[in-house]
Formats: C-alpha cells, structure tokens, sequence
C-alpha cells in the first residue's frame, strides 16, 4: 500500500512536471495529451460509450459518493496533497466509467494576502485537482471549474485552524 | 508623549443604513491645528436634518491635521453677521475659527460663513453659497475643502467618494454582496449593485462618471463597467476562467484586467471602445492586480513568478517587465500615488499583511499600518491619506492612514462587514 502510494505520488509529479511546461494549453489541446500519459485509461478517456458494466458502475459511483469533496492545500501552493489522491482516484474512476456524471471543482483559498490574488490562486487549486482527474482518464467536458478566492470560507476562526479548512477545493456533482 | 493620541466617535448624521460608516480617530499628528466651528445659525424656518458646522469639524479633524475645539467650551456663539471677540477664542486656545448661518431666501438656502484667525485678528474669507436642504451635505463638504485648502496649501478631498463592498454573511453559500457608493465621509451610502455571488476591485473611471468591477452574472465571472448617472452596465468580458481586477487607463478608454482563458492568469488590455483585447504577459505563473502609473506608460502588477507573489513594473510600449519589490515574501496589490513617484501595496512581515509604501527610484520602503489583515490600499486623489480594508475579530472594516504613516483612522460600519474600498478622483 504505501509503496503503491509512493509511486502514485512520483507519478504525479512527473505528470505535474509535463504539464507545467505546456500549462497554456492544458485546458483546451492539453486534454487528449494528458490522457495518453496514463496509458491506462487512453482507451476509456477517448469512448463516448461506457466500457463497464451497469453494475460495475454503480459500484464506482458508490466508491465515489463515500469519497472525500473537499481537498485542501498549504498557503499560497496548489500543489494536491498526497493524502487526496485515494478519493480523487474513488472520484475519477466513477467520472470515467460514467461520461453523463458531471463534477464542478470550486477552488477556495484562505483570507490571508490580497483578494484578486487569491481568486487566482483558488482558480489554480481547481485546475490541479481537474488535471489530476484528467490524468486518470476524466474529460475535460465533465468538469467545470471557478474559483471564489477568499470570498467563501468555511471558517471564520482567524487563525490556522480555521485558515486550514479554508485553502481547499469543493467538488461537487452536478 | 511622542504623539498626540485622542479618541473621537462621531457618528456621521445623514440618511440611516446598515452599512454606513461610522468615524474613529486613533492618532493624529503632534501639533494639529485647533479649530472651533461655531453652530451655524438656522434661520431658515423649521429644523434641518444636516449639521454642517458638524460636517465641516468632523471632516476636517478626520484629516488629522485638524483637532476641533468642544462646542461645550465655546465662550460665544456669534452668527454670521456678528462681530467676533478674538479674546473669546484665544482663551479656549482657538488658532482659527469659522462662523455661518443658514437663511431661506425665496425657496433656496442660502449658507454664509466666514473663516477668522484669531491670532491675526481678522477675516480670512466670507463667502454665500445658494443651495437646497438635498444639497447641505454637498455644501458642507465643499466648506470644509475650501477650509482645509486656506490653512493647508492642500486641495480638500473631502467632496470626493467612495466605492465599498459590503457582505452580509449567512452562511459559507448565503451571503449577501453590495457595492456601495458613499461620500468620502461614509455619508449618505447608497447601493449601486447587489448580488448574492461575490463583487470584487470597484475602481473608479478617471473622470469618476463610471466604475468598473468584478461580479458573477449566473456563475460566471465577469467585468463590468458601470455609469452611475444612469445605472447602465456595460459587460466588458465574462471569459471562461478568472475574469478580475480590472483598473481605468488615465484616459479612460481602457481597462487593464486579469483574464485566464489561455491557461493561467494574465494580464490584459481591453479598449473599452472596440472590445479589443491586448495580452501584456505570458507567463505560467500568476500574473494579476495590475494598475497603470500616472502617465500610462507603466503597469504595476503582482506575479508569483519568482515563486512568491511580488510586485512588477511593466513598459506599457515594448511589454517589458521588471521586478520592484525584494523586501519580504508577499508584495501584493500595489497602486501608484498621484505624483507617480511612490507605490503603496499589500506587504507582509512577521506572519502579518500590512499596507507600505515605497519610492519607485530610491526603493525606500515604509510601513504604514500597524492592524492586520490589510489590503486594498487605494490612495485619494490629493495623495495625502490611503484608504485600506483591514479587519478586527469579527469583521472586515476601512481604514484611513496618512501617507506618512502618522495619521490612522478607523472606519468601521455599522453592522456589516466591509472591503475592498476605491476613492474617487476629485470631481471639480
């Protein structure tokens, strides 16, 4: 288990690493190719019609309704935490085998620094979880991202504590 | 005692509403100039809702270089049109004194007031200005100015307004969001847009006929330009992706904005006119709050492109940028002052947001606030005070602070929490 974590987290940074390089593109052009990075999912991420079964769905969708939505992050990062990765992968494996399931990513950040900065930095978090479900074979087209910045906390305890829940990403099924 | 300290509550008197502001002087400077604004004397048949002498002292003292003398402590109270004993304010320690009256002449006010220095022993200026009791606060504002330009050298900004958000907060996904209009004294606030999604960076147009700002239209973002005469929205763009912070050009036929819908936040020039977009950065980094210097050749704009947010200056005419802060890890959301020499900007030291200002050539940089949180600094039109947003343990409230730091006024509302506050240009 952990080293199956390790190596999905080495995984990740070298994706993150490619994308980095072309990150203009990613939301458009980058998705194909980004796909075809995990070669896994390749065939699933490009078939309008479910390879699985009714009842495999349904298990998936299960998997993924117990499955975290909320991701958090360290001030002024967007980099995915390793321990968010189990239940974005619960989330991409019901979004791959379902083309229909829809999921809108709303990135957040905490009040500290300037507003029009954070709207920046919660838009960033949203894309990093949404490259990530890309990267484990979701379409682009299923999610919509938008970033509220600081304008939606979860907590107004004005210390770490409260900062803490607020720096995250909500993902919710539409 | 190294700095004058008084504590001052005025409440401002005019139209009640929940988000107005309420005024509280922190600190003043060491030697202010002592004022007594005699009661004007009301002949003008019934009450009327506007105390100006009380406008004209509350202005001037919020400026911090004024300090009023109690009307409790006045030996006389002449009118207008009475002599003035200097001895009777050379007493309480009065440098100058202003008296006036209001008269109904015909269906018009008429206000008179005259402006003596009592060491002097003579008038300064008289002057009548006709008006209306809807125009009593204009009126008091533009007394006030006139005052604190003939002891100051200084235009008043007192005639000028603001631009404020308010937020009414039920819950994380019920909120209430108001951009709000008010005099530069927090008076007479009216609601220019409401929303329950987030409105974010009003900025005044230079001729202070429009405003530009954030807001959702359903659950996109988008800019805005508003024309306060008429209430008429202009949607300037509503991209995928971030759609924000946008600033008028000085010669306001442009908006410079933060737009994402090519991957990453960059910087953008809109014409107003043609709808015309010109990108201004490509970077994979953030690049976003950007402001035109006072001549419009440059453009101040935050970027994490050296791994933490700092503050570049960008050659409007061949695009090229270079990095103006070094002092800190977070430089964010910086403005130029009037005179084009200085910036003032979000700074954070020792875990805590605090407004600076720095000289553009020099590099020195001085810290102005001592609260937390700070941000939004937008600089008045004289160049002598900033307005920022800050907050305490509840709530998000405005701030005034000279720009040398010395002055600090706290300017809370009523119920609400407020930020995010623009001052106009002067309108005359």
């Amino acid at each position: 288990m952990n080293v199956f974590k390790q190596a999905k987290i080495a995984g990740l940074a070298a994706v993150l690493a490619v994308l980095a390089g072309c990150a203009g593109q990613v939301n458009q052009g980058g998705v194909d190719g980004a796909a075809g990075v995990d070669g896994s999912v390749t065939g699933a991420a490009s078939d309008s019609a479910s390879a699985f079964s009714a009842a495999e769905i349904a298990e998936f969708k299960a998997s993924a309704m117990a499955a975290d939505t909320l991701f958090f992050f360290e001030f002024d990062k967007s980099d995915l935490k390793p321990e968010a990765l189990d239940d974005l992968d619960a989330h991409a494996k019901f979004l791959s085998a379902d083309r229909n399931a829809k999921v809108r990513l709303e990135g957040h950040a905490d009040e500290r620094g300037t507003r029009a900065y954070n709207l920046a930095l919660g838009e960033r978090r949203a894309n990093a979880v949404a490259r990530y479900l890309v990267i484990q074979g979701v379409n682009r087209t299923q999610i919509e991202t938008i970033s509220y910045g600081e304008e939606r906390p979860l907590s107004l305890t004005r210390d770490e504590s409260g900062w803490e829940r607020n720096r995250r990403v909500e993902l919710i099924y539409q | 005692m190294r700095y004058l300290v008084w504590c001052v509550l005025a409440w401002i008197l005019a139209t009640p509403a929940r988000a107005e502001l309420v005024i509280e002087i922190t600190r003043g400077i060491e030697n202010p100039i002592k004022i007594a604004v005699v009661p004007f004397r009301v002949q003008a048949g019934g009450l009327l809702d506007v105390d100006v002498a009380r406008l004209i002292e509350s202005n001037l003292e919020r400026s911090g270089q004024f300090m009023r003398v109690d009307r409790g402590n006045m030996l006389s109270l002449p009118g207008p049109t009475d002599q003035v004993f200097y001895r009777d304010w050379r007493a309480i320690d009065a440098e100058y004194t202003v008296v006036g009256g209001i008269s109904r002449v015909g269906g018009q006010l008429q206000v008179t007031y005259g402006l003596h220095d009592v060491y002097g022993e003579r008038v300064l200026f008289t002057e009548q200005i006709p008006g209306s009791e809807d125009t009593l606060r204009d009126i008091g504002h533009f007394i006030s100015d006139r005052i604190y330009e003939a002891l100051t050298g200084i235009k008043g900004i007192f005639s000028t307004r603001l631009l404020y958000v308010s937020a009414e907060r039920r819950s994380e996904k019920d909120q209430t969001f108001k951009l709000i209009l008010s005099d530069a004294d927090g008076g007479r606030p009216r609601t220019i847009f409401q929303s329950s999604e987030p409105i974010l960076s009003p900025a005044w147009s230079p001729d202070g006929s429009r405003v530009a700002y954030m807001s959702f239209r359903g659950k996109r973002a988008g800019i805005y330009v508003q024309t306060l005469a008429t209430g008429e929205v202009q949607q300037v763009t509503a991209f995928p992706g971030l759609n924000s912070a946008p600033k008028f050009s000085p010669d306001g036929r442009k908006l410079v904005l933060t737009l994402s819908k090519d991957g990453n936040p960059e910087i953008y020039v809109a014409n107003l006119r043609t709808g015309e977009l010109d990108r201004m950065t490509n970077h994979f980094a953030i690049d976003t709050e950007a402001s035109w210097s006072p001549d419009g050749r440059s453009i101040l704009f935050t970027s994490s492109r050296g791994g933490k947010p700092q503050l570049y200056l960008m050659n409007v005419a061949d695009k090229s940028v270079r990095r103006v802060t070094f002092d800190g890890d977070y430089n964010s959301n910086g403005a130029f002052t009037p005179d084009g020499e200085s910036i003032v900007f979000v700074h954070r030291t020792n875990e805590r947001f605090h407004i600076a200002r720095m000289n553009i050539n020099t590099r020195e940089m001085r810290i102005l606030t001592e609260t937390d949180l700070d941000e939004s600094p937008s600089v008045a039109p004289n160049g002598t005070m900033l307005i920022y947003a800050t907050s305490d343990e509840e709530r998000g409230l405005l701030g005034l602070v000279s720009m040398d730091g010395r002055v600090r006024v706290r300017l809370p509302s009523v119920s609400e929490s407020v930020r995010e506050p623009a001052w106009s240009p002067f309108f005359n």
